[in-house]
C-alpha cells in the first residue's frame, strides 16, 4: 500500500485490446488517481491469505447496498408517499407495474437480507477480533452503519402504510415519550402530529430515500477507507504486515485483486442464489420478511391483535420489554455488585471512586427514594429504564475494542472462558430474538429478563474474563 | 505463488468466458428495471378504446375526446369544408397522404373512413403542442389567404381541415389519424379498428 | 479450515433455525386446510364467477383489474359477457359502488377490501386461505347477533351468511370427545337446516372461492415461480463459471 513502490499497472487478461486501452487510461490517468485508486484499493491490496467462508459478509453487505438502491431508486417511479395512497401505491406496483413485484420484492428481501449478512459480518469481528487496534475506528464506522441501517430500516417500514407499519411507528415513537421532560413534545414533532399521519409518512419517505442513504454511503466509504489505510485482519488474527518481502510486500497476502474478487465472486453467486430463493418462492418468508397484517391498510382506530417489530429488531425488542418494575430491583443489585467487582480489582483509584459515584447515581435512579421534582419523578419508571437499556445494547459494541483484554485477537487462539462467554452471547441473542416476535407471557418475560442480563454480562464483564482467560500462543505467520 | 505453473491461456478462457456469462446475467438482470419504466396495466386502462357518440355533433363543429391521454379531434366538415380542402392541394406539403401518417383506410384525399368525419390526434408532429382551430375562411395574421384548418401557436405550423401540414411550415408532416371504426353510422371507436389492434 | 471452526459454523446454522421452527404455537381453532390448487384453472374461473356474484356486490377488490383474470385462462370476451357490470371496462378495477359511509351504518364497519385479504389472513395458524376456506364454512345461527349469524373463526363477525341459502343454516353444539383419559366438551357446528348444496357441493364452490381469492391476492405467483426456476438455473450455471475461475486463480496460493 502506501509503502509499496508504484509500478505500471498490470491488468490480467488484456489481450489484443491492450494498447488503445491503455492509451485512454493513461490520458485519465493524467487527470484523475484512477490507476492508484485500483492499485491501492484492488491489484496491489494485500490480504490476508487464509481468509475463510465469514469473510464474504463484507462484499455481500456491499452487493445488497448496491441492490437496496438501485431497487430503491426504481420503487420510488412508482410509490407515492401519502397516507391516502401508499397502500394502494404498492399494490400498483406489485399488479400494474411490469415487473414491479419483482423489483419490490428484491427490496423487502434485500432488507432482510443485509441484516441477516451484517449480523453474521458483525459475528466474523466477535469471532477474529477485526475491533481491536488498531482496527478501532473500522469497529465504529461499522457500529454507525449498522445503526443507520436500523434507523433506515425503521423509516421505510412505514412507507407500505399497513397495519403493521403503522402500529410498528406508533410503538417505537412512543418511546419517545417516555423520556422525561421533553418526551411528550419530541415525540409529536417527530410524528409531525398527533398521531402517525400524512406528515409522518412524507418526512420517513424523506429520510429513508435521501437523507440516511447519503450518511450511509458515507459511512461505507469511511469504513472501507479506514480498512484499507490499515489492512484487513484474518482468522488468526495476527498482522500480515509483521513479515514482508525485499519489495515490502507482505509474505502473507495475495493482491486482493484478482485473488479475492475471483473468490468473493464466488460467494456473490451463492448469496444471488439462495437471495432468489427467498424472492421468488418466499418472499413473505412465513411472514417474518413481509409481516401478514402489513397487508391491510393502516387503520388509525384498530391495533391488530399481535403486534411484533421485524426479526432483525426483536433482540432488542426484547430487552425493551424486560425491562419491569420488578425487574428494576435486579438491576440496581447488578449495578452494585458490578461496582463491587470494580472496588475489588482495578487499581486505579480515579475508576473505582468514578464506578462507585456513577454506581451510586444509577442506583439512586432505579431504587432510590420516591419524589417528584420539576415534573420529573424520581425513581426513573421502568419504561423509561426499558428505552435506555434497548439504546445502551445497540451502543455498548462500540466499546468492544477496549473491553477486550485478551493477549490475542482471534477465537482460535483464546482460551475457554471467552469461547463460552461468545457461545454463550450467540445463544442469547437468538433466544433474545425469538422471544421478541413472541406474544408476553410470564415464562418468556422471565427468559427475557435473564437473556438481558446475559447479554450485558458479556460485555461489561469482559475485561475481566479476557484477561484471566488461558490463551493459546498465536502463531508467527498465518495458518491456511 | 510460482509463475511457471500457470496455464495463461487456460486462466484467460475462464476470465473470458467467466464474463461473457456475467454480462448475460447483468443484462438479463436489467430488463426488468427497464420494464417497469413502460406504460403500466394502469396507463394501459387509461388508454383504452374510447366510443364516441357523433349524434349531437353539428356539421362545422369539433369535438375533443381524450384517448391515451391525447386530444382526439372529431371534426364534421360541411360540403364548403370539403371544396376547400379538395382546392387546397396546392398549399400542402403532402396532398396525397403519401406519408404514413393514417391507417390505411385513411389513406385518401380527405384522410377519413367518411368524407364527413375528420378524426386526427391534436398534437402538432413539430414538438407535441396542440394547434388551434381556425376553421373560418378569412385573413389571418399567419396567412392573409387563410382557408381555415388548424394554426399551432408554439411555432406556427399551419394544417388545413383534413389535417394535411403547409408547406415551408416548421411541422414535417400531417396530424396523426388514429387507429378508429364506425360501430354505426353515429358511434366511433378510437382506439381501435376492424383488425382489432 | 480447522475443525472446531467447522462446529461453529454448524452451530450457528442450527440456531438460525429455531425461530422458524417456533411458528407452530397457539392455535386457538383449527383451521381446516383448504384443499385448492392454484394450477386449476377451472376451479379458478369458477371461484372469479362466485367473487363477482357473491362477494363484489359489497367488497370491492380495488386493486385487482378484470383484465387480469386472463391469467386464469379467461378472454376479454368472456370477462366481458360472464364478469363485468355494465358499462365496467375490462382494463378497470374490481371497484363497488356501494359508498363506505353507508357501509358503515348498515354493517357497524365498512366491508374490507378483498384485493389482498388472502395474503393478510396467514398467521401461525395457517394460511389465509386456510383461514378463509374455514370462515366460510363456519358461519352459525345466533339470535344475539343483529344479523342472526355468528362464526366460529371470527367471533361477533359483522358481515352476514352471504351464502346461507347455498350452505344451510348450521348451529352451534356442544358436544363429547375423548380426551386423555376423560371426557371433553368441545363446541362444533352442526347442520339444521340444510341449503341448496350438499355439504360436499359447498366446500367444494368456497374452495374455488378461496382459490381464486389466493390468486387475486396475489397474481403474479405462477409468474414469479417459472421466472424463479430460470433466474436459479442460471445462477447455477454462472457458479460453474465462477467457481472454475476461482480454483484456477488459487493454484496460485500456497
Amino acid at each position: 500500500m502506501a509503502a509499496t513502490p508504484k509500478e505500471p499497472v498490470q491488468f490480467t487478461g488484456a489481450g489484443p485490446l491492450n494498447a488503445p486501452i491503455s492509451g485512454v487510461l493513461t490520458w485519465v490517468d493524467q487527470r484523475f488517481p484512477l490507476m492508484s485508486l485500483w492499485r491501492d484499493h484492488l491489484s496491489q491490496y494485500y490480504a490476508p491469505k487464509n481468509f475463510n467462508f465469514w469473510y464474504f459478509f463484507g462484499g455481500l453487505a456491499m452487493l445488497v447496498l448496491v441492490i437496496q438502491i438501485v431497487t430503491g431508486i426504481f420503487l420510488v417511479m412508482h410509490y407515492k408517499p401519502s397516507a391516502a395512497e401508499a397502500f394502494a401505491s404498492v399494490e400498483y406496483i406489485m399488479r400494474d407495474v411490469p415487473m414491479g413485484w419483482f423489483i419490490r420484492y428484491m427490496h423487502s428481501t434485500g432488507a432482510s437480507a443485509f441484516f441477516v449478512v451484517i449480523y453474521l459480518h458483525m459475528f466474523r469481528g466477535l469471532m477474529y477480533g477485526s475491533y481491536r487496534q488498531p482496527r478501532e475506528l473500522i469497529w465504529i464506522f461499522g457500529m454507525l452503519i449498522y445503526l443507520c441501517l436500523m434507523a433506515e430500516a425503521f423509516f421505510g417500514y412505514l412507507l407500505p402504510w399497513g397495519q403493521m407499519s403503522f402500529w410498528g411507528a406508533q410503538v417505537i415513537i412512543n418511546l419517545f415519550d417516555a423520556l422525561p421532560l421533553i418526551g411528550p413534545d419530541l415525540s409529536t414533532w417527530i410524528r409531525g402530529d398527533f398521531v402517525i399521519s400524512d406528515a409522518t409518512l412524507n418526512r420517513f419517505f424523506a429520510f429513508h430515500v435521501i437523507a440516511l442513504p447519503l450518511v450511509l454511503l458515507g459511512l461505507v466509504a469511511a469504513h472501507i477507507m479506514a480498512l484499507h489505510e490499515v489492512g484487513s485482519n484474518n482468522p488468526d488474527g495476527v498482522e500480515i504486515k509483521k513479515h514482508k518481502d525485499a519489495q515490502g510486500r507482505p509474505l502473507d497476502g495475495i493482491p486482493f485483486h484478482p485473488y479475492y474478487t475471483v473468490k468473493d465472486m464466488v460467494g456473490v453467486v451463492v448469496f444471488l442464489f439462495l437471495f432468489f430463493m427467498v424472492v421468488f418462492f418466499a418472499p413473505e418468508m412465513g411472514g417474518y420478511f413481509l409481516e401478514y397484517n402489513n397487508f391491510i391498510p393502516a387503520d388509525p382506530l384498530k391495533t391488530p391483535a399481535h403486534i411484533a417489530p421485524v426479526w432483525y429488531f426483536t433482540p432488542y425488542y426484547s430487552i425493551l420489554r424486560a425491562i419491569t418494575e420488578d425487574f428494576m430491583l435486579v438491576l440496581a443489585i447488578g449495578v452494585a455488585a458490578y461496582v463491587v467487582l470494580i472496588w475489588l480489582t482495578v487499581r486505579s483509584e480515579r475508576v473505582k471512586y468514578a464506578a462507585f459515584a456513577i454506581g451510586l447515581a444509577l442506583i439512586f435512579l432505579m431504587k432510590g427514594p420516591a419524589f417528584t421534582v420539576l415534573g420529573v419523578t424520581f425513581p426513573i419508571e421502568a419504561k423509561v429504564w426499558g428505552v435506555a437499556m434497548m439504546g445502551a445494547a445497540t451502543l455498548i459494541f462500540f466499546l468492544l475494542p477496549w473491553l477486550d483484554r485478551s493477549p490475542v485477537k482471534s477465537i482460535r487462539y483464546k482460551g475457554p472462558l471467552s469461547k463460552a462467554a461468545l457461545s454463550i452471547f450467540v445463544i442469547t441473542f437468538l433466544v433474545l430474538g425469538y422471544y421478541g416476535v413472541q406474544v408476553v407471557t410470564p415464562m418468556g418475560t422471565i427468559i427475557s429478563q435473564i437473556g438481558t442480563l446475559i447479554y450485558f454480562a458479556f460485555f461489561l464483564l469482559m475485561p475481566w474474563y479476557s484477561a484471566m482467560d488461558k490463551t493459546k500462543p498465536e502463531p508467527d505467520r498465518v495458518t491456511m | 505463488m510460482s509463475e511457471k505453473e500457470t496455464d495463461q491461456g487456460k486462466r484467460q478462457f475462464l476470465v473470458a468466458a467467466t464474463t461473457v456469462a456475467g454480462g448475460v446475467a447483468a443484462g438479463a438482470a436489467a430488463v426488468p428495471f427497464v420494464a417497469s419504466m413502460l406504460p403500466s396495466e394502469r396507463a394501459k386502462a387509461a388508454g383504452a378504446p374510447v366510443e364516441v357518440d357523433l349524434t349531437t355533433l353539428a356539421p362545422g363543429e369539433r369535438v375533443t375526446v381524450e384517448w391515451q391521454g391525447k386530444p382526439v379531434w372529431i371534426v364534421r366538415r360541411t360540403k364548403e369544408m370539403l371544396e376547400t380542402i379538395r382546392a387546397n392541394d396546392g398549399n400542402v406539403a403532402d396532398p396525397q397522404s403519401k406519408k404514413k401518417m393514417q391507417p390505411a383506410y385513411a389513406t385518401n384525399e380527405m384522410r377519413a373512413i367518411k368524407d364527413e368525419y375528420l378524426v386526427v390526434v391534436g398534437i402538432c408532429t413539430h414538438l407535441g403542442c396542440s394547434p388551434v382551430g381556425k376553421f373560418a375562411k378569412q385573413a389571418e395574421a399567419f396567412d392573409p389567404n387563410w382557408q381555415g384548418g388548424f394554426y399551432c401557436p408554439c411555432h406556427g405550423s399551419l394544417f388545413d381541415l383534413a389535417g394535411r401540414v403547409y408547406k415551408n411550415r416548421p411541422a414535417p408532416d400531417n396530424l396523426v389519424v388514429p387507429p378508429h371504426k364506425y360501430l354505426s353510422d353515429t358511434r366511433i371507436v378510437i382506439g381501435e379498428d376492424s383488425k382489432g389492434a | 479450515m480447522n475443525k472446531n471452526m467447522n462446529k461453529i459454523k454448524y452451530l450457528f446454522a442450527a440456531l438460525l433455525l429455531v425461530p422458524t421452527l417456533a411458528l407452530a404455537a397457539g392455535a386457538e381453532v383449527k383451521l381446516d386446510r383448504a384443499p385448492i390448487n392454484e394450477e386449476d384453472h377451472a376451479s379458478l374461473q369458477r371461484g372469479a364467477r362466485h367473487f363477482a356474484n357473491y362477494c363484489l356486490n359489497c367488497h370491492s377488490a380495488n386493486y385487482m383489474r378484470y383484465n387480469r383474470l386472463q391469467e386464469i385462462g379467461l378472454t376479454d370476451a368472456q370477462i366481458r359477457d360472464n364478469l363485468v357490470f355494465t358499462g365496467v371496462k375490462v382494463g378497470d378495477l374490481m371497484r363497488i359502488a356501494m359508498d363506505p359511509k353507508d357501509a358503515k351504518n348498515w354493517f357497524g364497519a365498512a366491508p374490507p377490501d378483498l384485493s389482498v385479504i388472502a395474503r393478510s389472513r396467514a398467521s401461525a395458524d395457517g394460511s389465509g386461505a386456510d383461514w378463509l376456506y374455514t370462515y366460510m364454512r363456519g358461519f352459525y345461527r345466533d339470535a344475539e347477533r343483529p344479523t342472526g349469524w355468528n362464526n366460529t373463526v371470527y367471533a361477533n363477525v359483522g358481515m352476514p351468511h352471504v351464502l346461507w341459502e347455498l350452505q344451510g343454516e348450521q348451529v352451534l353444539v356442544e358436544r363429547k370427545v375423548q380426551g386423555a383419559g376423560y371426557m371433553k366438551s368441545v363446541m362444533a357446528l352442526k347442520l339444521d337446516k340444510s341449503g341448496l348444496l350438499t355439504p360436499v357441493q359447498y366446500d367444494e364452490m368456497v374452495a374455488d372461492l378461496v382459490n381464486y381469492m389466493v390468486f387475486m391476492a396475489e397474481p403474479v405467483r405462477s409468474d414469479r415461480k417459472t421466472i424463479g426456476l430460470f433466474v436459479l438455473m442460471a445462477l447455477g450455471l454462472l457458479f460453474i463459471f465462477v467457481y472454475a475461475l476461482k480454483k484456477e486463480y488459487w493454484k496460485d496460493v500456497h
